[in-house]
């Protein structure tokens, strides 16, 4: 069986952080991941940032994942394996991954698990036709392979993932209709929210959709208003003429292969349902596993990138490696995750990982 | 809202009315709805039918989300053909 001295499986924000501060200190690190292109969710955000300049705010996503793989991608001590889908975690640290057909394992000493999430979805009805989407899918068809998901959009949801996605939608030439949120206020940044407000999309909360219509695909949607209990209210409906309804509900973290594993796992409402139980240096209940990234948690590509730095100071200094300016790192890390943590849209990671043990 | 045209999980084609059937028969556990039924079997793993199979069950018994168990997960996460893990274990010999 090959073996490796760290594993870190998936090359998004989280992940890279974490290969960089373990080649850092001189660990041997093995980087997988299930794409050909490094980067994970940055691949298709063509947004700016926001945050600290650390974190590269006003510099769009597929900039900083570039500035990322440069980082560390001629390092001789990485070996760096794409299209490589992990499907097999176990206690012993050993790593069962598929490439096409065929299927490998690995044994590592430490392992940084940075997964990512899934997309959540809601149930209605005729969910299941055609032109119902997850709206990292039509980020993902629009940014990575340039195909439009269709013409006219329902757009549901409004944290930051539904804003951004609404104004790409718009960017790229497709109406988007209207924009419902099942609670009573918008959930993401108002500074997105009143940007595409001024282009025109109509914003309304305690919406939700009732059922899509269609034969065949999506002809359109009936969205109807919710109560005080979430519950659709009779008499409310209203028909969108749309070809896309475009759900942008949530994100759940990818905790599969650490649950294999016999990790702990918390059900943690605010942190996207499942997490793994880590602590504020981001170990697992499994000695030299370290969790990171939206699958430690649902936040952003900023503190994703910090959390990885963290995992992978942690995972070096495991290993026996001794980090130079590892306490100061470390305070300085938790003191901008604190930062962006701040405020009322912090708030809710916030009491999350204080259910989780993390804040106190 | 017609719970047969809802549906929860798109790889085994189960319905919402599927799963209220099940509760009346008794099922009440993700891991029993499972293994009757093969929700979250399918390509997704229970990506995407899981937390809706987790809301759903809160609502019907009237109980905290936080309460109800997921299911168990076990190695793989998706198909793997025998052959190619015996030519793995071929490999490594």
């Amino acid at each position: 069986m090959k073996t490796t001295e760290c594993l870190i499986v998936g090359a998004g924000p989280a992940g890279m952080r974490a290969a960089k501060r373990l080649l850092d200190a001189g660990a041997e690190v093995t980087l997988i991941d299930r794409s050909d292109m490094l980067g994970g969710q940055l691949t298709k955000q063509t947004h700016m940032f926001f945050g600290s300049e650390k974190q590269h705010a006003s510099k769009r996503g597929i900039d900083i994942m570039q500035l990322m793989i440069d980082d560390i991608v001629n390092h001789p001590k990485l070996t760096v394996i794409k299209n490589a889908t992990v499907v097999a975690m176990y206690k012993d640290r050993v790593v069962g991954y598929v490439i096409g057909e065929t299927y490998h394992r690995i044994q590592a000493n430490a392992i940084v698990v940075a997964a990512g999430a899934s997309e959540k979805a809601i149930p209605f009805e005729n969910n299941d036709l055609p032109g119902v989407y997850a709206a990292g899918a039509v980020q993902t068809l629009m940014n990575v392979y340039g195909v439009k998901p269709g013409h006219k959009v329902l757009m549901v949801g409004s944290g930051n993932i539904g804003l951004i996605v609404t104004y790409q939608l718009l960017q790229a030439g497709v109406e988007v209709v209207k924009l419902i949120e099942a609670a009573d206020s918008i959930g993401g940044y108002l500074v997105h929210a009143s940007k595409i407000k001024r282009l025109g999309v109509d914003i309304e909360t305690n919406m939700s959709v009732k059922r899509a219509i269609g034969k065949d695909e999506v002809e359109a949607a009936e969205i109807w208003r919710l109560d005080e209990a979430w519950q659709g209210i009779e008499g409310t409906e209203e028909i969108i003429e749309c070809d896309v309804i475009c759900m942008a509900v949530g994100l759940a973290p990818l905790t599969e292969l650490l649950q294999q594993m016999g990790a702990k796992i918390m059900y943690v409402r605010e942190l996207g349902g499942n997490v793994p139980v880590i602590d504020k240096d981001h170990r697992t209940s499994i000695e030299r596993v370290y969790a990171c990234g939206d699958m430690a948690g649902i936040e952003e590509a900023s503190s994703a990138m910090m959390a990885g730095e963290i995992a992978g100071l942690s995972a070096a200094v495991d290993l026996g490696y001794h980090v130079e300016n590892y306490e100061d790192d470390v305070a300085r890390l938790r003191h901008e995750l604190s930062n962006l943590r701040d405020g009322p849209h912090g708030e809710k990671i916030r009491l999350g990982l204080k259910k989780l043990g993390v804040l106190s | 809202m017609d719970p047969n045209k809802v549906i929860i999980c798109r790889c085994s084609d189960v319905s919402l009315q599927d799963l209220y059937d099940l509760f009346e028969e008794g099922y009440t556990t993700f891991e029993e709805l499972k293994r009757i039924k093969r929700v979250g079997m399918g390509p997704c793993q229970a990506n995407t039918c899981g937390k809706m199979v987790q809301w759903e069950i809160a609502k019907y018994f009237e109980k905290p989300l936080e309460s109800v168990e997921f299911h168990n997960m076990r190695p793989f996460t998706m198909g793997v053909k025998l052959k190619a893990i015996k030519e793995a274990a071929d490999d490594e010999e």
